[in-house]
């Protein structure tokens, strides 16, 4: 096979059949005779984002992928053996030793070590999942912090699944809407309007709601005016940048004579965030008709969707409604009607919370590590492929429905001057009523806290973790905080991607401190030197203050350099918001003060 | 048609600067005369920009920026010695020192000197600093690979693959602290796609990827740079033209590289630029053994 170096190992049946399965539909294979007319890089290039999704095949066919496996892999694709393992390795889900799991295991049970699992006995699962012979792998945030401590179930030669769901009657696609939510039922309700209301398997019955009304109008009114509507609203990204949406549509749409797409950011890894789960779970129809509207505002006929691993019922069902949506016309050559091609390919992550980032999702889809680029140039101008992208998260997207239905006026009428709309909140910790909240922006964080019901434990509210792991502690005399961007960003914190994660004062805050320390230790992704060695560093002085019970002037001053590097040099957001919830845990004396010796 | 130059005017250090549209922030320090550290950037590979220790400050940038690979443009305010950027250079150093070997990394011990960074303030007793530890990897007669002494540059990385010989016998493998650079399962060297053609060695900033002349020489103490010589020649086995720098030492030839500037080579070799220099000096041991 021509200039491609290919070792001696070859694949056996299992793992050549679950990669044509996962791949071969595609035309992958090369023939030799075909590089006199068509080959190198270019041909490389084509089949390369097939990569993970061959990976995944591999993994799954045999619970690791083999030598052989990824000599056969990188032979379709025509990937380099040294870079497919390089991408494998990246991976938390990948496996590239063989593992010796002993007959009859069906899966590896990944039970969730962070925050709101930790705070919820997920050491105690553990141990117990371990003393019952199950095969465990402790996993950083699964998504699903309204039920800890979570678990999936990685499956070999089975599919992945999340036990829970089959708790709630919803497995596999479930028959009909299975999400109860804490504000089921409310008329206000927007973004969650159609969760465990709607069939989130039927278009039928995402049409006989009202779907797809927003995408015919949006048609009827052109591109442009979508984008001004957009760009008029006051929408900006809900993932934790804030980017205004219809600035990023814009620039998009104004970019000529290349291909073009439009990605929805689903890897929702941030630990204490699920909101897009269970949107994507219960609405996705709704994911699927914005996705497309951004298609037709920016004038991208490629639209695709990179959803995390972990997430394999949300997978499922917005599969399946890709599949229904292109039955009935409202995908491919002529998208609902709109005169234009739109097609949408999902993707699967395979564990990594850095994929989250936009170019880090990028190179990821592409069959690259999840190593973030530099900006500039933005992904604008140069995001998938290098073409021109606007890549929204599934809050951001839906939210455009009703922008488009009832116009930027209506839409600016709800949340604040600056923060116009509603807000999807992840509320976890010790509430009693965890879950997916929305909210108008303006409302205080004791009105969010209080609509979660009444503590749990016999503790007083010591902090609230605001935005997740990259986001900070709050102390309780932030209860009348408003959540806006405006101010949250104005008392040093923020919105993030919404999470709000309740912690009393029975809670060993250095233990969270510590596991958020080695989360991002964990996490980065290894390209850049400030993070790589200062999230081990960090992670190593937080080791110390547990052990010492408390930091002298010199670790003080050396987790303050450490944050500030990370801060100032680092290329992308984990490095740059890595020691932000620990900086905060300190200023607000959730940590062990400091001692009087110089160490 | 006619093109003509487009020039950038900006400031640096208070200083106004005008450059040629496109050049590096790197470069048009390098105009004025300001030195700027560099760990993973060369002349001729395409900038990563991981190292971060040749970040300078830009006004109204939140971050800092890479000089190598950020753009001068018009009415930038740029500042080298502000003491975000001096803080920056020096963590960067002292992570870099704290967790790998730099004993051969020349050009970094000055460069710690000027921004006095420490190392040895990572770790106690009861935490030490993690470094990485690697066994050398001498594979066969040509070269070692010695990765606790790698800084994660992708240097090698890029002159194996896109930026030089297309080859792709290496890659960065590995997330966070536990990245390394590795061929396919760790497979050794001869029997991976490598070529051998040395061109990783020539980028190797920290003498992680080297000569097995250097590293036996230096086993035994008798590694000396100071009394070695440097002769250039043109390579004799094909008619390329490409330049050779034979290093000597006591009259026999210890490495060979090429000039990064030089107009054939662009600094890369193949297997018998680099290594074939037998026919001069035979080893005393085949390479076939």
């Amino acid at each position: 096979m021509a200039d491609l170096f290919i070792g001696d190992d070859l694949a056996d049946d299992i793992e050549i059949a679950a990669v044509a399965a996962a791949v071969g539909a595609t035309n992958t294979v090369v023939h030799a005779g075909e590089r006199l007319v068509y080959g190198g890089t270019q041909r490389r290039r084509d089949h390369r984002h097939l990569l993970l999704p061959a990976l995944h095949a591999l993994q799954n066919a045999k619970g690791w992928i083999s030598p052989g496996g990824l000599n056969h892999v990188c032979t379709l694709l025509q990937v380099p053996p040294a870079e497919a393992y390089g991408v494998a390795t990246f991976y938390e889900m990948f496996r590239l030793d063989e593992p010796d799991y002993g007959p009859g295991v069906s899966h590896v049970t990944h039970v969730c070590v962070d925050a709101a699992c930790q705070i919820a006995g997920s050491r105690e699962l553990i141990a117990e999942l371990e003393a019952s012979g199950a095969q465990v792998h402790r996993s950083p945030c699964l998504g699903q912090c309204e039920r800890p401590p979570a678990q999936f179930h990685q499956g070999i030669g089975r599919p992945d699944l999340v036990p829970a769901d089959f708790a709630a009657g919803g497995a596999g696609l479930g028959g009909s809407p299975t999400e109860k939510i804490p504000q089921q039922g409310d008329p206000s309700l927007r973004l969650l309007r159609n969760v465990g209301v709607v069939d989130p398997t039927s278009l039928e019955a995402y049409r006989a709601n009202g779907g797809y009304q927003a995408l015919d109008r949006a048609i009827a009114m052109g591109a442009d005016a979508v984008c001004s509507a957009v760009a008029g609203s006051g929408l900006s990204g809900r993932g934790g940048a804030a980017f205004p949406t219809g600035i990023k549509w814009r620039a998009v749409a104004a970019e000529q004579g290349r291909p073009k797409h439009v990605v929805a950011n689903c890897d929702e890894s941030e630990p204490g965030t699920f909101k897009d789960r269970v949107v994507m779970e219960n609405d996705p129809f709704a994911v699927i008709e914005s996705l497309t509207l951004a298609g037709f505002a920016t004038g991208a006929e490629n639209g695709w969707i990179y959803i995390r691993g972990e997430y394999p019922l949300a997978t499922a069902r917005l599969q399946n409604a890709v599949n229904q949506a292109q039955d009935a016309g409202l995908l491919g050559s002529n998208a609902a009607g709109s005169g234009q091609r739109f097609d949408i390919e999902i993707r699967r992550g395979a564990g990594a919370y850095i994929c989250g980032e936009e170019t880090a999702l990028f190179a990821s889809l592409e069959g690259f590590r999840g190593e973030p680029r530099s900006k500039p140039p933005f992904p604008t101008t140069h995001g998938l492929f290098s073409e021109p992208t606007a890549i929204n998260n599934p809050e951001t997207l839906i939210n455009t429905l009703d922008i488009v239905l009832y116009g930027a006026e209506q839409y600016r009428r709800r949340g604040t001057e600056r923060s116009p709309g509603t807000k999807l909140l992840c509320v976890s910790g010790r509430v009693t009523k965890p879950g997916v909240y929305e909210v108008e922006f303006g409302v205080s964080l004791g009105e969010v806290l209080a609509l979660a019901g009444p503590l749990t434990g016999s503790g007083r509210l010591a902090a609230v973790l605001m935005g997740g792991a990259a986001g900070s502690f709050v102390g309780p005399d932030a209860l009348d905080l408003p959540l806006t961007l405006e101010d949250t960003r104005e008392r040093g914190t923020t919105l993030g991607s919404g999470v709000i994660m309740a912690f009393t004062d029975e809670i060993d805050m250095t233990a969270v401190a510590l596991r958020i320390a080695e989360f991002f230790r964990n996490e980065s992704c290894g390209q850049c030197v400030p993070c790589r060695v200062g999230t081990v560093r960090q992670h190593e002085t937080m080791l110390q203050l547990q052990t010492a019970g408390g930091l002298g002037a010199k670790r003080r001053k050396l987790i303050e350099d450490i944050s500030q590097v990370m801060v100032d040099a680092s290329i992308c957001g984990l490095g740059h918001t890595a020691a932000s919830a620990i900086n905060s845990a300190f200023d607000l004396g959730l940590l062990p003060g400091g001692r009087n010796d110089d160490n | 048609m006619t093109i003509t130059e487009v020039s950038v005017s900006l400031t640096i250090n208070g200083r106004a600067v005008s450059v040629p549209q496109g050049t590096s922030l790197l470069a048009a320090c390098e105009s004025i005369g300001i030195e700027t550290p560099t760990l993973c950037w060369a002349e001729n590979l395409t900038p990563v920009n991981v190292c971060r220790v040749c970040v300078v400050e830009v006004e109204g940038s939140r971050a800092l920026v890479p000089s190598c690979a950020r753009a001068a443009e018009e009415n930038m305010v740029v500042h080298t010695e502000s003491p975000r950027v001096r803080h920056s250079r020096k963590m960067v150093l002292e992570f870099l020192g704290s967790s790998t070997d730099l004993s051969q990394a020349s050009d970094l011990a000055v460069w710690m000197r000027h921004y006095q960074a420490d190392p040895n303030r990572y770790g106690q007793t009861d935490v030490p600093a993690e470094r990485i530890v690697e066994e050398p990897k001498v594979q066969d007669d040509l070269y070692v690979r010695d990765y606790d002494k790698c800084v994660l540059c992708y240097k090698c990385v890029e002159a194996c693959g896109d930026d030089a010989q297309h080859t792709y016998a290496i890659a960065v493998s590995g997330r966070g602290f536990n990245s390394r650079i590795s061929t396919e399962f760790d497979t050794v060297l001869p029997d991976s796609a490598c070529v051998y053609c040395g061109n990783c060695i020539g980028v190797c900033p920290t003498g992680a990827i080297q000569f097995k002349t250097e590293f036996d020489m230096r086993a035994v103490g008798d590694w000396r740079p100071e009394s070695q010589d440097v002769t250039t020649t043109v390579c004799s086995f094909c008619g390329v033209g490409c330049n050779l720098e034979l290093h000597t030492q006591d009259n026999k030839i210890v490495k060979v590289t090429s000039p990064a500037d030089h107009s054939v080579t662009h600094g890369h070799l193949c297997i018998k630029g680099r290594f074939g220099w037998q026919y001069v000096q035979p080893p005393t041991v085949s390479p076939r053994d």
